[in-house]
């Protein structure tokens, strides 16, 4: 059977998830984009990954539009005037959200959305606002229907902020993902808490270190896509990946794999890069003609690209022979240094390379710990995070993840599972988010064990959205298809659960 | 050097008091109560080795007349527990307050403070007067979980430095109390007063016991009238859980019923515990 037929026979497709794949098909026929042969080895492999991207870049893999440009200037292309009040900024936002491209076809980034709409809001009475943003959420689950659509809130409190908190406790959506950017001294707990107690019941929002961050990006920098930070006005080119597992296959022991291999592979990954940056820049139409670039909603500048990597734990415990997850990367001293090491050396040679049209970050690529796709199965962790089914107890896990977190200015997190009495007890959490973030995590998600709404991997899927597919129904979300592959494959939802210790009856 | 016996840490809890709390459970109890669920913290081991041959994996031997637990080989199978007669169980370390320090130090940034437990820490007041003397240097707070029997009146060096007592009232019918943990209730109640008199009752706490209508009232109201709403009070459900099988037949195999436990929250509100809630 051939993919197109294959593709328009699924009956757990929707229309525009079968029209995204058709698409995905028709770029794949052109390849006139060349890498060396050594890359298509490595590809071959599956040291190298492209995370199928496709074959013909015709757009930046993330897109994160300047909306403070639009509510100021409004949109000559889109003909959408500067908003006045409420109902028109949200139906501005509706409308150009439509028109924002990337991977996956839905815009990765909406803004951080109490500024933006906090102006409008507090001069409405509060039962309307609430009405609006009600509407204006329903529109982007309905419409922007990918688990990859992300938004932001902080790091000060707002009143725009709370009513997002309450009505995605009330609404129970999937989308869009969601974001607190977490600053100690300008988050209040109260609204730190109803972040973490709203996390408790939809698993969002996650909670991203602001500090960081800015230092990284400056202040005008946004979370996309899933745990993902990139400049506002900006965006990420490309997202290729290194399988250090399958890499380190090729190795004698550790020293060969740090001197030899890995070498290789880093500088097949950034001739891939610089290959598809300069295609993006120079041969596709997005940079010179796109209404995004030419009215100043992004900047060429402003964009990067993004070295990934995965499997950073299977690697290491390949190296030192060790079988026993339970007895590796991130609960042994030993292979949790060789990671160190070995991040070490990615780098300083990511960061040694001359990268084309990074003007904005001192012509580098940066680093991200990319997150897993549903056919990796169990070869390679996401990132550098520590295998599902061998999580040590949070403490340890957090430690392992302060060592790992800062090398990644393009995203990296941790998931972490809660029993059920934390719902009650969102000041048992709040300390250790803060503990962490000030300790060099990054990025911190939770959720509830038994909640319908879960985090796989970076993403969010309703568990009862996978059992549709499951039964052979359709799901409006496309990423349900991949939550199903990373809890079939990967068992990503099986991971650790935080317990409470039971002291009833003592 | 001061040593007290230690049953285990636990770096993060959210049921031992407010926020992320560090619990460390020592060993040995003056109480001996017919439901709980862990009985084997209620005694020191003897070192009468009948545990010894039932380790599945030879975690346990005896040196010097001790038992000495390697907890590298330990599987966490719990079998020693079950079998030892004593009420105790081989896994405690005697530990210094600068081990308890020690073991502590990596959780410290992430919590808010820590809380004592057992068994029945007040058995050691000196060590957790030191021991919290050191923690409170670091600016976290230190609870004490009491079954109610040590005199806290009796000792201001260790108030000095405890932030708030969190005390079990099992029973206030004094032989049914008795009956219950093998121990007087008087003790318990004059602790329930001096700590609400000195401002240090963070909690309360009594166990509703299925099919046990009067003596869960007389309880919850007595309890209710003294604190009112000046500290939490959490009624707590009976699990048969871990309760030893002979004591689960006296207590019952069945846990109560949430709603039944549930109409003494609303008691405990009528007669004043306006903090009165469930778990
Ligand atoms: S819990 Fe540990 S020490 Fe006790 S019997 Fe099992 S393996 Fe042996
Ligand atoms: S734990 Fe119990 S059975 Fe084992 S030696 Fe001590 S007292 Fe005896």
């Amino acid at each position: 059977m051939s993919e197109a037929l294959r593709i328009i026979q699924d009956p757990t497709l929707t229309y525009r998830q079968e029209l995204v794949g058709l698409a995905r098909l028709g770029e794949s026929t052109d390849d006139s984009l060349r890498y060396s042969d050594a890359y298509y080895a490595a590809k071959e492999k599956g040291a190298l990954c492209d995370l199928n991207e496709g074959k013909m870049p015709f757009r930046p893999r993330y897109i994160c539009p300047d909306y403070d440009l639009l509510f100021e200037k409004g949109c000559d292309f889109l003909q959408l005037d500067p908003p006045k009040d409420l109902l028109e900024a949200v139906n501005v936002l509706e409308i150009f959200y439509c028109h924002v491209p990337s991977i996956t076809t839905y815009p990765v980034y909406l803004g951080d959305l109490d500024r933006l709409l906090e102006p409008f809001v507090i001069r409405e009475n509060r039962a309307y606002a609430k009405k609006v943003l009600s509407l204006f959420l329903r529109n982007i689950d309905r419409v922007q229907t990918d688990s990859f659509v992300h938004a932001d809130i902080g790091p000060e409190d707002s009143v725009t902020g709370r009513l997002l908190l309450e009505l995605t406790e009330e609404m129970q959506l999937a989308i869009p993902n969601l974001t607190l950017r977490y600053d100690p001294e300008k988050t209040s707990d109260d609204f730190a808490l109803a972040c973490v107690r709203c996390m408790l019941k939809t698993a969002k929002p996650s909670f991203a270190n602001h500090r960081m961050f800015v230092e990284e990006w400056g202040s005008r920098y946004a979370i996309a896509s899933c745990y993902n930070g990139l400049s506002i006005g900006g965006g990420g080119y490309t997202l290729p990946r290194m399988r250090l597992y399958e890499c380190a296959l090729d190795a004698k022991d550790p020293e060969d794999f740090i001197a030899n291999v890995l070498p290789t592979y880093i500088d097949l990954q950034l001739e891939y890069m610089d290959k598809r940056v300069r295609f993006i820049v120079e041969e596709s139409s997005f940079f010179k003609t796109n209404f995004l670039v030419t009215e100043g909603f992004v900047k060429r500048e402003n964009f990067i690209g993004m070295f990934g990597v995965v499997g950073l734990a299977e690697c290491c415990n390949h190296l030192l022979g060790i079988d026993d997850v339970k007895k590796g990367f991130g609960l042994n001293p030993e292979a949790t240094a060789l990671g160190r090491k070995i991040m070490d050396a990615i780098e300083k040679r990511v960061s040694a390379h001359v990268a084309p049209y990074c003007d904005a970050f001192d012509h580098h690529y940066r680093l991200h710990a990319q997150v897993g796709i549903d056919t990796d199965g169990m070869d390679d962790s996401p990132g550098t995070r520590i295998p599902i089914g061998a999580e040590p107890c949070m403490l340890d896990q957090l430690e392992v993840n302060e060592q790992f977190h800062p090398y990644f200015p393009t995203g990296t997190g941790d998931i972490f599972k809660f029993e059920e009495t934390y719902v009650k007890t969102p000041e048992a959490v709040l300390p250790i988010i803060k503990a962490s973030l000030g300790r060099g995590l990054r990025y911190f998600s939770g959720y509830l064990e038994n909640n319908d709404v879960v985090r796989v991997t970076g993403y969010l899927v309703k568990k009862s959205e996978i059992e549709k597919l499951r039964q052979k129904k359709q799901s409006l979300n496309q990423v349900t298809l991949y939550g199903m592959g990373a809890q079939d494959g990967g068992h990503a939802l099986d991971r650790r659960v935080q317990h409470h210790e039971e002291s009833a009856g003592k | 050097m001061k040593k007290a016996p230690v049953n285990r840490i636990i770096p993060f809890s959210n049921v031992d008091g407010p926020g992320n709390r560090t619990s460390i459970f020592f060993q040995g109890c003056t109480f001996h109560c017919l439901f709980c669920h862990n009985p084997e913290t209620m005694t020191c081991c003897r070192s009468c080795g009948i545990c010894l041959s039932y380790c599945p994996v030879k975690a346990l031997r005896k040196k010097d007349g001790k038992i000495v637990w390697d907890s590298e080989a330990c599987v966490q199978c719990d079998t020693c527990l079950k079998v030892c007669p004593h009420f105790s169980s081989p896994r405690v370390t005697w530990m210094t307050v600068e081990d308890v320090l020690n073991q502590i130090r990596r959780a410290m940034p992430y919590i808010d403070g820590i809380t004592t437990s057992g068994g029945d820490c007040t058995l050691y007041p000196s060590f957790l007067a030191e021991l919290f003397t050191a923690v409170k240097q670091q600016g976290k707070t230190c609870l004490i979980d009491a079954n109610g029997a040590y005199d806290f009146a009796s000792d201001p060096a260790l108030m000095d430095v405890c932030d708030g007592v969190m005390l079990d009232v099992k029973a206030v019918e004094p032989s049914w109390h008795r009956e219950l943990v093998s121990f007087d209730v008087e003790p318990v109640l004059r602790n329930l007063d001096y700590l609400l008199s000195v401002g240090k009752l963070q909690e309360v706490r009594t166990v509703i016991l299925p099919n046990r209508d009067r003596e869960n009232s007389e309880t919850v109201q007595f309890v209710s009238q003294r604190i009112g709403g000046r500290c939490p009070y959490k009624i707590i459900r009976y699990r048969p859980f871990g309760v030893r099988p002979e004591y689960r037949r006296i207590m019952g195999e069945e846990e109560t019923d949430p709603v039944y436990a549930e109409s003494f929250v609303l008691l405990a509100r009528e007669k004043g515990a306006s903090e009165a809630f469930m778990v």
